[in-house]
């Protein structure tokens, strides 16, 4: 009796954990965010949308691989997607407005999940990797040949356009709080996803799918609407970033691109909301730092060390070995 | 309703490669029975509750639940029509509390959800629910404790109540005991038989003096197929089960239950 009535203290003061856990997190998360309306004022602004146009993509593959256990290996094919649909389009019709274009490249995006989903959902771990990134090999295909996405060279000088028809993107300012409100639009899309019924249920699966399936999950399904979301905002992202930069090229279709957001994803620690925000912003700024120096041809094999040390030595990710050490040392 | 037996299986088959796991087997559970699976190492008996849940494709023969053929049924439906399944390791999901696994049981039982724009808040109303089981199970004081953090007795006692969560008409259990020391062991034979209250239970076991306190009925599988069935007095008295089953250890271990 006595002994149960201390555990339920204990119980108590578990919840408490809990309740204070979410508030750090919320606060944590304004944090960033004022960060990020300041920080144009000191850091130059196309290079902050660089980074949250990575994030953003990292966010959402995050979905897949930190919440649901899949390892996409295809996930460049969304971007490209997006960007090449939002590109063309704006090229295309002056007439369109900004969103218009990036609702457009994402929802080409999205069809495009579908499509991947359907034919590789049933597959499990390697296999599914491969298959995503076989489709994705053939979509990398399909956009040097198609007509509409200028081959080797790309679409350039994309008109970034007036948003809602009156706001004028050229103004890098407007552009930037743009950026910024789709990036935490989507963020909180994510967080909303991970924390809804459903994402309990992702959740449920990533952890022991023959255990879901056996409390009459329909796993499959579940997977599909995961990976459709994923590709979809996959595709945001490579909208966004068509219209920041002005272009559209072969190397965001390229398979370099769906290892760079695995590596981002891992770098900055899987499962957890924020690792892939932080993980783009550390590899888009290493690539930067290490492309002005002397190390500029050596930025793959840097990669490619930094990706190994990650999987082998800490496995958590940043955010994750951050979070693993203050639990330690605050109980 | 007139059928009394909730599960049959006729002529059911499983091969691997030629290698015949299931042998013909006609196994038929009576409503509201605890009806033991019993047979040395590799006689097949994880396999048939592979195909019972179609886990596996059954190679030939069909699986009726009450009197429906279930045969080309896929895992998640069957389930939701009222067969579940335990493991016989361990299946928890190790990063959520004890109440959250209670939880993921009850949001299935309620039916597939799919709304992931909805708040993760709308799930507490689920918590009342998910104590009253976790009780039942002597589980109330973990509710938030991570359950990869939980004993192994405490987990398996945890599985129990997920399983329990979908209200399954019939249950079955993969060696719910395996690994146990004897005070759990008694502890879980108490949980089957007040869960088998309204139910009828298929369960996987080794331990011959647990199926002798719980069961009504007992099937005997050796090399994939059905050696014998009857009561625990006229099974243990079979000169062929002795032979094929209790010829080592189960033998010693049943001295040491009597
Ligand atoms: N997926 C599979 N592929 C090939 N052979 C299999 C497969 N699953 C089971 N087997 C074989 O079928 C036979 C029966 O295995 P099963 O796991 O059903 O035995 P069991 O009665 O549950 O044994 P135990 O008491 O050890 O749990 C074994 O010889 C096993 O090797
Ligand atoms: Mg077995």
């Amino acid at each position: 009796m006595n002994n149960a009535e201390t555990e339920s203290e204990l119980q108590k003061t578990m919840m408490g954990h809990l309740k204070a856990d979410r508030r750090r997190k919320l606060i944590l998360n304004l944090v960033i965010l004022a960060l990020l309306i300041l920080a144009p004022a000191v850091i130059y602004a196309t290079f902050l949308m660089k980074i949250l146009c990575f994030a953003l993509f990292a966010v959402a593959f995050n979905l897949l691989l930190g919440y649901t256990g899949l390892l996409s290996f295809g996930h460049a094919a969304f971007l490209a997607a997006g960007g090449y649909t939002t590109g063309y389009l704006l090229s295309s019709y002056s007439g369109l407005t900004t969103e218009m274009g990036i609702i457009a490249g994402t929802a080409a995006a999205t069809a495009l999940g579908a499509l991947f989903a359907i034919v590789a959902i049933r597959r499990q771990g390697i296999y599914f990797a491969m298959i995503t990134l076989a489709l994705a090999q053939l979509v990398y295909f399909v956009f040097v040949q198609a007509p509409f996405t200028g081959g080797e060279d790309g679409l350039h000088g994309v008109p970034r356009g007036h948003l809602f028809g009156f706001i004028d993107l050229e103004n890098n300012v407007a552009m930037y709080y743009f950026v910024l409100a789709v990036f935490v639009g989507g963020y909180l899309l994510v967080q909303r996803i991970v924390n809804s019924p459903y994402g309990q249920v992702l959740k449920a699966i990533k952890q022991n799918e023959p255990r879901a399936v056996s409390l009459g999950y329909n796993v499959d399904r579940y997977k599909v609407i995961a990976f459709v979301i994923s590709a979809g905002l996959a595709g945001l992202a490579g909208s966004l970033k068509t219209v920041v930069f002005q272009l559209a090229s072969l190397n965001d279709a390229h398979w370099h691109m769906s290892g760079e957001v695995i590596l981002m994803t891992l770098l900055g620690g899987t499962g957890t909301l924020l690792g892939p925000v932080v993980g783009a912003t550390f590899v888009v700024n290493l690539e930067y730092q290490l492309s002005q120096g002397p190390l500029g041809d050596w930025v793959d094999p840097i990669l490619g060390a930094i990706f190994v040390l990650t999987v082998m030595a800490f496995r958590s990710g940043i955010v994750g070995e951050i979070q693993n050490f203050m639990r330690k040392n605050m109980s | 309703m007139s059928d009394p037996f909730v599960l049959e299986t006729q002529n059911l088959v499983k091969e691997f490669k030629g290698f015949v796991a299931v042998d013909d087997v006609n196994l038929k559970v009576q409503r509201g029975h605890i009806h033991a699976l019993i047979g040395p190492n590799g006689a097949g008996k994880t396999t048939v509750f592979n195909l019972l849940t179609k886990f596996l494709i059954p190679t030939r023969g069909k699986i009726l639940f009450k009197g429906m053929d279930i045969t080309s049924m896929k895992s998640a439906a069957i389930a939701r029509e009222g067969v579940v399944r335990s493991f016989q390791i361990s299946a928890v999901f190790p990063h959520m509390t004890a109440l959250e696994n209670i939880r993921v049981a009850l949001q299935s039982f309620e039916g597939n959800s799919f709304a992931f724009w909805k708040s993760g808040d709308s799930l507490n109303r689920l918590n009342d629910r998910c104590m009253e089981l976790l009780d039942s199970v002597g589980l109330a004081d973990f509710a938030h404790t991570t359950t990869v953090e939980l004993a192994y007795g405490r987990k398996r006692a945890l599985e129990l109540a997920t399983t329990l969560a979908m209200e399954p008409e019939l249950m079955l259990l993969d060696e719910p005991t395996q690994g146990m020391g004897s005070e759990d062991v008694d502890q879980v034979v108490e949980l089957v038989r007040k869960a088998a209250q309204g139910r009828t239970v298929l369960m996987v076991e080794h331990n011959l003096s647990v199926v002798s306190k719980l069961c009504d009925r007992i099937s005997v599988l050796a090399q994939g197929s059905i050696l014998t069935e009857g009561d625990y007095q006229e099974v243990s008295e079979d000169p062929r089960v002795r032979e094929v089953y209790m010829g080592g250890a189960a033998a010693t271990e049943q001295e040491a239950a009597e």
